[in-house]
């Protein structure tokens, strides 16, 4: 079996007496696309530079296909093709098309430039002078130019800030290519719309560690004080139902009328709640399913303070995340 | 429909080499900066010091003089002055972090760029002594050693830009370049003859790479002398510290 395309253990990066990466550790299988999630200074680029070679870890081991960045530099550099943040790299006075020829030189077996170019939707741009880019185009640009050594493993800081929503489509379906067709993916993104849908996997991280890591259901489902709300007739007997819902389930009338259940939100669960109103004759009317979006889970674990809660929502906040003390019961923005 | 199943790799290096001189030389020739850096004031320089009205330059024929003294301060600047700053500022802007992340190696990048200055410099030299005969410049002495001491000039003032140009910031960089090009001007035996100077300062003197360099062309092309032993001498020393030191710490970003 080949070695998994990144392995971290335990890296601590340290700029002065700042803490930048505060041992964390993960692994991206190959084939797999990892997403590295957080806000700035969360420490995602660094993590990814080290992976690249540019930092070295000042403890902690970093295995990239099996290879030490630090000192495998020469050997690791052709596999992996690399998405710098924040701009092209490269020469800024070259047209589109030679600084993307001149990375095909580089590599034994690359696309073709021309092919890559109409495929980032930069063929109009070919021989305009890379720095006259929008921002967009420059990234599309990078990302051609990260690609076009057909490397076995991809790192993309950011790859789709300063697109536009059509543009950031039309690039998520090329990262889902990739993946199809066998290139590992490690990309970093403030998006989590990004992440939610590309990843297999999420890492996320704030303050240089590990918040919460898993596959975007996983993460929105571990993290989900989910809850159920409907209608009925006043009075239920509310702690008969809670006794035949799943072990945790909370179930409160916090209004006449208006029944809340608040419980990891699984298929049981619905199932439990309507056959017990069933076998009562209860219509449950309104039945509302709030599930958090991982948008959700990164706001709660991303935010030091706990935020305020609204008033309408009686339970107590969920104390269940690695960081121990984030809530956990922030309503779904979405629905 | 591109297939984007790996099949990763790098070019054999001479590969990579023709490229990167492809590259640097366009951008080189499209930098109007350069060019006038590289082309235009080499040739201006070469009209003025021939006017009689300037200091004398101990030479019966000013033009023997100015010819050889124009050619070496073409090469410190192309190789040195021209390269630091564009090297430097390349840092900057992050294109050598990124080139630093594909399979392109460090000494094929440097390589590159010395071989991108050589072609530029052929360019120059060719200008320099076409407008020398105009001026009626007669040269003398063996083409040959002149060439040789112009090759070797060129790596050791490109091992030198790219080590100032490769460990400090582009602004002190662009600073420092200008700066050591005015010294080496001036103390370095280009703009004025050394045997000017006080025999014990010029001795000293006659150790800088600029001096070395127009030295030896002064001694083959205006003195029609025979192999120019110290100046080549004095040329691999420096070389042979700055190419590996720059190699050596060299940081791409």
């Amino acid at each position: 079996m080949p070695a998994p395309a990144v392995e971290i253990t335990g890296l601590v990066k340290r700029y002065g007496a700042r803490v930048a990466v505060d041992g964390i550790s993960f692994s991206l299988a190959r084939g797999q696309l990892l997403a590295l999630l957080g806000t700035n200074g969360a420490g995602k680029t660094t993590t990814i530079e080290i992976c690249e070679g540019f930092r070295s870890a000042d403890a902690g081991q970093v295995r990239v296909l099996g290879l030490n960045p630090a000192s495998d530099g020469a050997k690791l550099r052709p596999r992996v093709g690399v998405m710098l943040q924040g701009g092209v790299g490269g020469y800024t006075g070259a047209r589109t098309q030679e600084l993307l020829q001149l990375f095909a030189s580089y590599a034994a077996h690359p696309l073709d430039a021309g092919e890559l170019l109409e495929l980032v939707g930069l063929s109009d741009a070919a021989s305009s002078q890379v720095k006259r880019l929008s921002g967009g185009q420059q990234q599309r640009l990078s990302l051609a130019m990260a690609l076009i050594g057909r490397p076995e493993l991809l790192f993309l800081d950011e790859p789709t800030t300063g697109m536009d929503p059509q543009a950031r489509r039309v690039t998520w379906e090329l990262i889902r290519r990739l993946r199809a067709d066998g290139v590992s993916v490690v990309l970093t993104t403030h998006y989590l719309a990004e992440a939610e849908e590309l990843a297999d996997n999420v890492v996320v991280l704030h303050a240089g560690r590990v918040v919460a890591e898993g596959s975007p259901a996983e993460l929105t489902r571990a993290h989900s004080a989910g809850q159920v709300r409907f209608n009925a007739r006043p009075g239920l007997p509310i702690a008969d139902l809670q006794a035949a819902l799943p072990a945790g389930a909370k179930v409160s009338e916090p209004a006449a009328g208006n029944y809340l259940i608040s419980a990891e939100v699984t298929p049981k669960l619905l199932a439990a709640a309507t056959s017990w109103c069933a076998a009562r004759d209860v219509l449950a009317e309104r039945l509302n399913v709030e599930q958090r979006s991982l948008e959700d889970v990164f706001l709660a674990l991303t935010t030091d303070e706990p935020a305020d809660q609204p008033t309408s929502s009686k339970q107590d906040p969920g104390k269940q995340s690695p960081a121990g003390e984030l809530t956990m019961n922030r309503p779904s923005a979405r629905r | 429909m591109i297939d984007f199943a790996p099949a990763p790799g790098a070019a054999p290096a001479r590969t990579m080499l023709a490229a990167q001189i492809r590259m640097e030389l366009r951008l080189l020739l499209r930098n109007g900066e350069q060019v006038g850096l590289t082309l235009i004031i080499p040739l201006l320089l070469e009209f003025f010091f021939n006017l009689p009205v300037l200091y004398s330059l101990d030479a019966p024929r000013r033009i023997d003089f100015v010819v050889p003294s124009v050619l070496a301060l073409a090469v410190m600047s192309a190789s040195f002055t021209g390269l630091a700053i564009g090297t430097g500022f390349e840092r900057k802007y992050a294109v050598l972090k990124r080139l630093g992340a594909t399979a392109l190696s460090r000494p094929v990048l440097l390589a590159g760029k010395t071989g991108a200055v050589l072609v530029l410099q052929v360019l120059q030299a060719a200008l320099i002594c076409g407008f020398g005969l105009v001026l009626g410049w007669h040269p003398s002495g063996d083409g040959l050693w002149a060439v040789l001491l112009i090759v070797l000039g060129t790596a050791t003032f490109g091992g030198l830009g790219l080590l100032l140009a490769g460990t400090v910031r582009a602004e002190i960089t662009l600073a420092a370049a200008n700066l050591i090009w005015l010294v080496l001007l001036f103390a370095g035996g280009i703009a004025i003859p050394l045997t000017r100077y006080p025999a014990a300062a010029a001795d000293l003197l006659r150790c800088l790479p600029s001096a070395a360099l127009s030295d030896g062309l002064h001694q083959v092309l205006q003195h029609g002398g025979g192999f120019p032993l110290r100046a080549v001498l004095t040329l691999l020393v420096w070389a042979g510290v700055a190419l590996p030191a720059a190699a050596r710490w060299f940081r791409w970003e």
